[in-house]
């Protein structure tokens, strides 16, 4: 046939996975009272903790404070927090994609400054990506940087940074101002800095979701200054590094598990012998994630292989934004109540929180159109 | 997990075989209701039939999961034939130590509700009941049926279909689908035999559905190399219509619905032979579930795509869909497996849930 088939290949986990899955659940239940509907709160204490079990950094190498274990192992400790709503916030960028990135295209310095700290669950990392005029076009970033002395001055502004409030670096996406590049390509002269977010210049303001809580930030930069030694990467080639942070993103098996705690209280209202009716719904859903599941860990077969599936991880991140969308809407059928956010009933509360969380799903990360275009891309219509 | 060898050069020359063989004028001519004997003539004759009967019994010891592999392919082609039905056949006649044929054959009951009974009768026995809606009945040269006999269930093998009472039916991708009515029927002593461990009524079905997963994945593909490759020759506005972002969103949609499916297929398929029953089950209900829905997307934007022109008899997209949109209903339904997976999930209970997605066993 002519048409490329996206790939995922059966994987089988392999034993050192399932003594990681032992263990992780072992952890989770000593650390019970953290685990929350979608996800705990920011907690560094947390993050150190599972620092100190090894679990950040986890396919890393040795010398960068990584722990050399594979891809396999990885997805089962992070299927399995996500699952229990683990509060894994403070370290979660940076060891998916920040640290990466640093690892692939950072110096020495940078390399050993940065990794070891993330992966003992002391650095926060946050996305410098997003502006108020550059959402899915992000190469239309109007942020500058001007070369000066030992350095850069950035100017511009972030939106929707989760977490920059309380996050210590983030990677800033942004363009070198004062002329030399191509003005006809639109990836001309991006760039990537590793922001020390206590900089001067740089101001931190909230934005409030539309649950009432503070995670988005806005961050205005003035005449902030870089040091030389903080430019990521090369000067211009913050595009192909920008591409690759965002496969690192989306690879992860992050995309289907946000709402699986309100997936297993729907199972819990249905009871052990629903009627036909609920039981399809359900299965319906469950076949879905099963599936879902699996493709994630043919992925993960993939990252172990040294591949870069960015095809197909964008095919499970918009299946699995869909079916995470679908769970409130099959819940509010199946077992009709008024939301209310702070009902003591959890399945109240979840039905709230999550019909109100579901819009985000197919928009962080890349939006459901976006994905489809890079699908589409996939498939040679591009 | 790599590919062995051996099931990548299987793969490939079945693939070759069909392509060539199981043209568009072959699938037509058998939608006529004429058996296609040609092209099971090249099939059998690669022994992919029977291969995975014990060489005992005349087959190759060969893998289920590469013979689900190979009805895969057989669906990506449309192929005409009781291929699928043809193996299991085997695979129940064989574990009673029943005389098989080369010939194509049927199995039974494929559906849940149906009971055929065998009662002792003198040296031989005699058979009653209904199997409904056996795929290709009034072309086999053999009907393997499982019934209820005074010691559980039996295994039955009927030269042709044995005496029944034949009412022909087809789906609505005009594949034979017959109902015998059995009243009485007397049967020789040899034609009737314990079913081997592993092989029972439910265990038939549930292969059956698996069967139809993987061949339904195929169609998938097929169906979605069709669109994409339309899309990218049709030219309205001056462009090809594969240029406009309303078709790419859609034809991202179906590339997604078949990549599930074939995923999901692939769950029920690594699981045979491999896991417990009970997990063998729940794999196998989550494929006919997935798949099932994905046909229904997938089935709706490659007609959209391709417009009037795949809704002709001429072009070659119905072939897939009208096979995609009956086999989605044979050996039970997406909803019907579902609702099985549902009713375990929940037996099993909420605080389970996680532990029985993550098993490996």
């Amino acid at each position: 046939m002519a048409t490329p088939m996206f790939r995922f290949d059966p994987v089988e986990l392999p034993p050192e996975a399932l003594v990681m899955r032992a263990e992780v659940r072992e952890f989770i239940k000593d650390n019970a009272e953290l685990m929350k509907f979608p996800r705990g709160d920011f907690n560094r204490e947390f993050s150190r903790k599972m620092g100190k079990r090894g679990w950040i950094g986890l396919t890393w190498p040795k010398q960068y404070g990584g722990h050399e274990r594979s891809a396999f192992e990885r997805f089962v400790l992070i299927e399995e927090m996500l699952a229990a709503g683990a509060p894994l916030s403070a370290h979660y960028t940076g060891d998916r994609q920040s640290g990466p990135n640093i690892l692939r295209f950072g110096t020495e310095e940078q390399k050993m400054f940065f990794c070891p700290k993330i992966a003992a669950g002391e650095l926060t990392f946050c996305i410098g990506m997003s502006e108020p005029n550059s959402g899915s076009d992000v190469a239309g970033t109007r942020t500058r940087a001007v070369k000066v002395d030992g350095g850069y001055k950035i100017n511009g502004s972030k939106l929707w940074t989760s977490n920059a409030h309380r996050a210590d670096y983030a990677i800033l996406f942004c363009k070198m101002g004062g002329g030399g590049y191509d003005e006809t390509d639109r990836h001309a002269g991006a760039t990537q800095f590793l922001l020390d977010l206590k900089l001067p210049g740089i101001e931190i303001r909230p934005v409030i979701n539309l649950l009432g809580e503070h995670h988005f930030n806005e961050i205005f930069l003035t005449d902030v200054f870089v040091r030389d030694d903080r430019l990521l990467g090369r000067e211009g080639n913050g595009w192909n590094q920008l591409t690759s942070e965002l496969a690192f993103e989306r690879s992860a098996p992050d995309r289907f598990l946000v709402l699986f705690q309100m997936l297993r209280e729907m199972v819990r209202m249905a009871g052990p012998s629903p009627d036909k009716a609920t039981a399809a719904a359900l299965g319906k859903l469950i076949a879905q994630l099963a599936t879902l599941r699996s493709m994630s860990l043919s992925i993960a077969g993939m990252l172990q292989d040294g591949l870069s599936p960015n095809n197909e991880s964008a095919v499970v991140k918009d299946l699995g934004t869909r079916y995470e969308q679908d769970i409130p809407v099959v819940a509010r059928q199946l077992f009709p109540t008024e939301p209310e956010l702070e009902a003591v009933e959890t399945y109240v509360s979840m039905i709230a929180s999550s019909t109100m969380n579901a819009p985000r799903f197919s928009i962080q990360g890349g939006t459901r159109e976006i994905l489809r275009g890079i699908i589409a891309r996939g498939l040679g219509l591009r | 997990m790599a590919m062995r060898d051996e099931t990548r050069m299987l793969l490939e020359s079945m693939t070759r075989l069909f392509e060539d063989k199981s043209t568009k004028q072959v699938i037509d001519r058998a939608e006529t209701g004429e058996f296609a004997a040609d092209l099971w003539q090249v099939v059998a004759e690669t022994g992919v039939p029977l291969a995975a009967l014990p060489e005992s019994a005349g087959g190759a010891d060969a893998e289920w999961s590469d013979l689900y592999a190979v009805l895969r392919v057989a669906g990506r082609y449309s192929v005409p034939l009781p291929l699928a039905e043809t193996m299991l056949a085997g695979w129940v006649a064989a574990s009673a130590g029943l005389e098989l044929s080369d010939g194509p054959m049927t199995v039974g009951p494929v559906r849940g509700a149906d009971r055929l009974t065998v009662v002792r009768d003198g040296n031989g026995w005699r058979l009653s009941g209904k199997a409904s809606r056996l795929p290709y009945a009034s072309h086999v040269d053999r009907t393997v049926l499982i019934a209820d006999g005074p010691d559980g269930e039996m295994a039955v093998a009927l030269e042709g279909t044995g005496g029944a009472e034949l009412t022909a039916g087809k789906n609505i991708a005009n594949e034979a689908r017959d109902t015998l009515a059995f009243s009485g029927v007397r049967l020789s002593a040899d034609a009737v035999g314990a079913l081997g461990s592993g092989v029972s009524r439910g265990a038939l079905y549930r292969r059956g559905a698996l069967a139809r997963a993987a061949m339904m994945s195929g169609a998938l593909e097929r169906a979605m190399d069709l669109a994409v490759s339309y899309a990218q020759e049709r030219v309205q506005f001056g462009r090809p219509i594969s240029k406009f972002q309303a078709v790419q969103q859609n034809l991202a949609v179906l590339a997604g619905q078949t990549a599930a499916a074939v995923a999901a297929a692939n769950l029920g398929i690594e699981a045979l032979g491999r896991v417990d029953a009970e997990r063998e089950t729940f794999l196998i209900a989550v494929a006919k579930t997935r798949v099932g829905e994905a046909a229904t997307l997938a089935c709706e934007i490659a007609h959209q795509v391709h417009g009037a022109i795949g809704f002709t008899k001429e072009y070659a997209l119905q072939l897939s869909t009208r096979r995609l949109w009956s086999w989605r209903e044979e050996f039970g339904s997406d909803p019907e497996w579902a609702a099985r997976v549902g009713s375990y999930a929940c037996a099993n209970g909420a605080d389970g849930l996680w532990e029985m997605l993550t098993a490996v066993t």
